[in-house]
């Protein structure tokens, strides 16, 4: 059977492979800590010196593990200087996760650079923090359609979706290495070999089919631009309610729980040791010190926009 | 996959290949290559790779140890020498603060094997708590420091080292930072050559740092420096690029700065120094002579600027070049555009989103979390302490007050409970952690009797580096099995009185255990008990679910931090009701205990 991967060719806006000394090719690979980053990176490096070139491949971690930021910068051509890739000039960004991508799109080279991210959105608990009714996911806003107006070359592809149909989520970067492989010349036999290195034993069937998935994906976006299943974060909820806290001090025994248990850290123990409403304007009206009250000793109200205005 | 397996490469051993490498497996290399017998360190990003690194080599050429923090490193590794077999000691930057004290009476004692320490700096403050120029102990302690700028380098620099240290009767720093140690770069690599071993010097006026001895030693290492200063202004590990035949300006620079100076200028005149201490006055007056305008570009404190205008010439560095922070290609344009060298790039304001805040939290499950609800829930004035629970001090967790340096906690705890702060003081320290530095703080707060509690967080590895061996877990670096220290019964020699261990995944017994702890009067250690989710094994239990019909968005479960559970798109009350990622959860349960309305179940069957 034919290998529908073998005959693609690559995009004509793709960067050349450097062909002088004065080219360095650099491309970008970013995501969330423990989403394959570097191993993205390293095939790509152990391949782009397989082909003769020098490569240098700086990465960031440390800290970047406990789900932060992660990125790793690959150079190379015939003599490579930087281990860092200076900002715009970023021949082809790779981003495992949206927000990721975003974050780094401006080291792409401005007109020319390959934008190629999966639309998977990874919500930091620091988007979750706003508990005040009414309050939106503080996530980034900008769609599939926001980069391409302001990015030509951009493809938007939900590699994690394609690697979770393939029965493994885990797969989803060499999706994007298989999408990333369109962009650069190499022979595609070795992208599979030097991809086959780097995933366990078992696995190598899957991840050559979410390679193939990749760069087949790329081909179809190119003859015919994909409609993008991106819903909007969740939108915010009800607009604003007034919040009250209605204390029954006779109820209080002074235990205390709803003082320690309260998120916004905004009820004390007054000099009674009756529980209090210290800074009115943090409640959120969450009600926790009401679900937790031993003896219904707290009753919140929150009163609906409607009947303010009334 | 994100599982990295090793791919097919040469052997460990095998010679004269070229290789990719980073500057961490560079150094460790080299040191192999180097003949080196004994090889020691704490583990501290960027230098944790280093050591690790070495164990892969076989066990019959050289001892390599995890020791239980930086000094004692740095001691095992002098003992090596003076028993004349060469050592390393591998560590961060701060790392040499703590073996600074073994580090200031060596450079007097000097060597007998070659004895290299490689030294790994932060600058940008990527994974530490400061950006200290590891250079400035060069100069304090009269030591060589040599900066490698590729990984090349970093194994040919390690290999020249130790040949230096032996020839000129001194330790040598090897001086790499996070973006050399973390950098992959093609490396040739070479053969082991392991010299034979050195007879002891039976002299104690050398090894023994008594006044008398320590005064004429002194006038030896201020000698010595004299003759590193001859040797390095000879030495091909200088190189004096000036190709171009411009004189009309001259850069000098060491190590990971001079990429980034070819990468903006790849036709200037530069002259590249392979030793940032001591520096060669002749060369570089000779090199400032034939320049009309003189720039140096190194990253932190103007190590090399104030040498050179030492020497009298007029140079400018640091007016164009930031002290604070990490260089890069961008910066080191940046200011030589402001110097008037290169033409400023037109920067068009371009299209740019709004960046989303994501920084490193805890992760699903971290046996840590519980820890911190109870800490926060107690009341209690926090010294923290170093580890991957140094998060805690974020929201939505802000369950740590300070945190200062390795073992601080207990110390600051003290002196907090002395000075007479309100609130219960508490300490929270982590296993390794605790055996690097805080042991002796144990003993100082009982002997001085307290009233403080720590929690000690043990999860049986140091995990923050990304999972190594101490003395707690079992395991030697090689992953053989080791003697295992007793935390209950070390704790108890101490002479702490109360002690207890809790399970940290049970939220209501952690609560009950802490506030016992802060109501005892004097020392009480608590020991929360649960190993890591990710290393040595990465823990997976049933996953949970929130049945979305029953959740009231009170947003307990969200106190908890955990990046498993995030906002869903249904609401109660104007509030995001919240689900679980199951690729994320792990099973640990604490937010089905926090859970008021008992909403979130586990997936896995039950069974009776």
């Amino acid at each position: 059977m034919r290998d529908p991967a073998a005959t693609l060719d690559p995009s004509p806006t793709a960067p050349k492979l450097p062909d002088s000394v004065q080219e360095t090719c650099n491309v970008l690979i970013v995501g969330v800590g423990g989403q394959g980053v570097i191993m993205v990176s390293k095939v790509l490096a152990l391949l782009a010196q397989s082909q003769g070139f020098e490569v240098k491949q700086s990465e960031v971690h440390g800290m970047a593990k406990r789900g932060g930021s992660v990125f790793s910068h690959v150079r190379f051509g015939k003599r490579v200087w930087s281990p860092t890739i200076p900002k715009g000039d970023v021949d082809i960004l790779v981003a495992l996760e949206w927000a990721e991508g975003l974050r780094w799109l401006p080291y792409l080279k401005r007109g020319k650079g390959t934008f190629i991210c999966d639309t998977k959105r990874i919500v930091p608990p620091f988007a979750c923090l706003n508990r005040q009714p009414g309050a939106a996911m503080r996530y980034s806003k900008e769609t599939p359609a926001d980069v391409v107006a302001h990015v030509g070359d951009t493809y938007a592809i939900d590699a994690t979706n394609m690697a979770e149909q393939l029965g493994n989520e885990r797969a989803a970067n060499v999706v994007l290495l298989g999408a990333l492989s369109t962009a650069l010349q190499f022979p595609t036999v070795d992208w599979e070999r030097t991809v086959s290195e780097f995933v366990p034993k078992k696995t190598i069937q899957i991840n050559r089919e979410a390679f193939r998935r990749g760069r087949r994906w790329i081909e179809e976006a190119r003859t015919s631009v994909p409609a993008i299943d991106m819903p909007a974060p969740p939108a915010p909820a009800a607009a604003p309610h007034r919040i009250s806290l209605e204390i029954i001090p006779e109820w209080c025994k002074s235990c205390d729980i709803c003082v320690k248990m309260c998120p916004e850290r905004c009820l004390r123990l007054d000099d009674d040791r009756i529980v209090e409403l210290s800074e009115p304007e943090k409640c959120t009206g969450c009600r926790l010190c009401e679900w937790l009250c031993p003896d219904f000793a707290i009753r919140v109200h929150l009163d609906a926009p409607e009947a303010l205005a009334g | 996959m994100s599982e990295t397996v090793q791919a097919a490469a040469p052997t460990a051993t095998q010679a004269n290949v070229v290789r990719p490498l980073t500057g961490n497996e560079a150094i460790a290399r080299g040191a192999w290559e180097a003949g080196v017998k004994v090889a020691a360190a704490y583990p501290g990003t960027p230098s944790t790779e280093i050591l690790e690194t070495i164990a892969e080599f076989p066990a019959e050429h050289l001892h390599a140890q995890w020791s239980t923090n930086e000094k004692v490193a740095l001691d095992v590794a002098i003992g090596a020498s003076f028993a004349g077999r060469r050592a390393l000691a591998a560590m961060k930057h701060v790392g040499l603060n703590v073996a600074a004290d073994a580090f200031m009476s060596q450079t007097y004692i000097g060597v007998n094997g070659g004895l290299v320490l490689a030294v790994c700096d932060d600058p940008g403050i990527h994974s530490s708590q400061n950006e200290q120029d590891t250079r400035i102990y060069g100069s304090l302690a009269t030591v060589p420091v040599l900066e490698p700028s590729d990984a090349q380098e970093a194994l040919d620099f390690t290999r020249l080292a130790f040949d230096l240290s032996e020839q000129f009767d001194t330790p040598v720093i090897v001086r790499s930072t996070t973006r050399l140690s973390h950098t992959r770069s093609p490396v040739m690599v070479g053969e082991r050559n392991e010299p034979p071993q050195r007879p002891f010097i039976e002299k104690p006026s050398k090894n023994v740092m008594i006044p008398a001895y320590a005064r004429p030693r002194h006038g030896a290492v201020l000698e010595r420096e004299a003759r590193l200063k001859a040797y390095f202004a000879e030495s091909d590990i200088n190189r004096w690029e000036d190709d171009s035949g411009d004189t009309s300006f001259g850069v000098i620079t060491a190590g990971t700065c001079y990429p980034y100076v070819r990468e903006v200028l790849p036709d200037a005149n530069v002259l590249k120094l392979g030793a940032s201490w001591p520096l060669p006055d002749d060369l570089l007056r000779r090199y400032c002579e034939s320049v009309d305008r003189i720039f140096v570009v190194e990253e932190l404190e103007p190590v090399i600027e104030k040498e050179v205008r030492a020497l009298g010439f007029a140079v400018e560095g640091k007016c164009f070049f930031p002290r604070a922070g990490e260089l890069s290609p961008e910066v080191v344009r940046a200011g030589f555009e402001k110097a008037g060298v290169l033409e400023a790039q037109p920067r068009e304001s371009n299209w740019t989103p709004e960046p989303l805040v994501r920084p490193p939290v805890l992760c699903a499950g971290c046996p840590h979390t519980s820890s911190f609800m109870a800490v926060r829930a107690s009341g209690a004035r926090v010294a923290g302490d170093i580890g991957c629970y140094t998060l805690a001090c974020l929201d939505p967790l802000r369950g740590m007050d300070t945190t200062v340096s390795m073992g601080s906690s207990i110390g600051n705890a003290v002196g907090m409970a002395k000075a007479g702060e309100t609130k219960p003081v508490v300490a929270t320290i982590g296993d390794s952690t605790f055996l690097h530095a805080g042991i002796p703080q144990l003993i100082n707060a009982v002997y001085n009797e307290a009233n403080i509690a720590v929690l000690l967080l043990d999860n049986h590895i140091t995990a923050m580096t990304g999972g190594q061996q101490h003395p707690g877990t079992g395991k030697n670096i090689r992953e053989d099995a080791a003697p295992s220290i007793d935390y209950e019964a070390l704790v108890r020699a101490c002479g702490v009185k109360w002690v207890r261990k809790v399970d940290s995944y049970d939220l209501a017994a952690v609560h009950q255990n802490l506030r016992d702890a802060i109501n005892y009067r004097g020392v009480a250690v608590l020991i929360a008990d649960r190993p890591c989710v990710l290393d040595p094994v990465k823990i997976k239990g049933p996953t949970f679910e929130v049945v979305g019909e029953q959740c009231n968005a009170c947003q307990a479960c969200m106190n908890l931090g955990c990046p498993a559970i995030t906002w869903s798109d249904q609401t109660f009350e104007g509030r995001h009701k919240v689900q679980i990622d199951p690729g994320l959860c792990i099973g640990c349960t604490l937010c089905a205990q926090v859970c008021t309305v008992d909403c979130i179940k586990t997936t896995a069957p039950v069974t009776q």
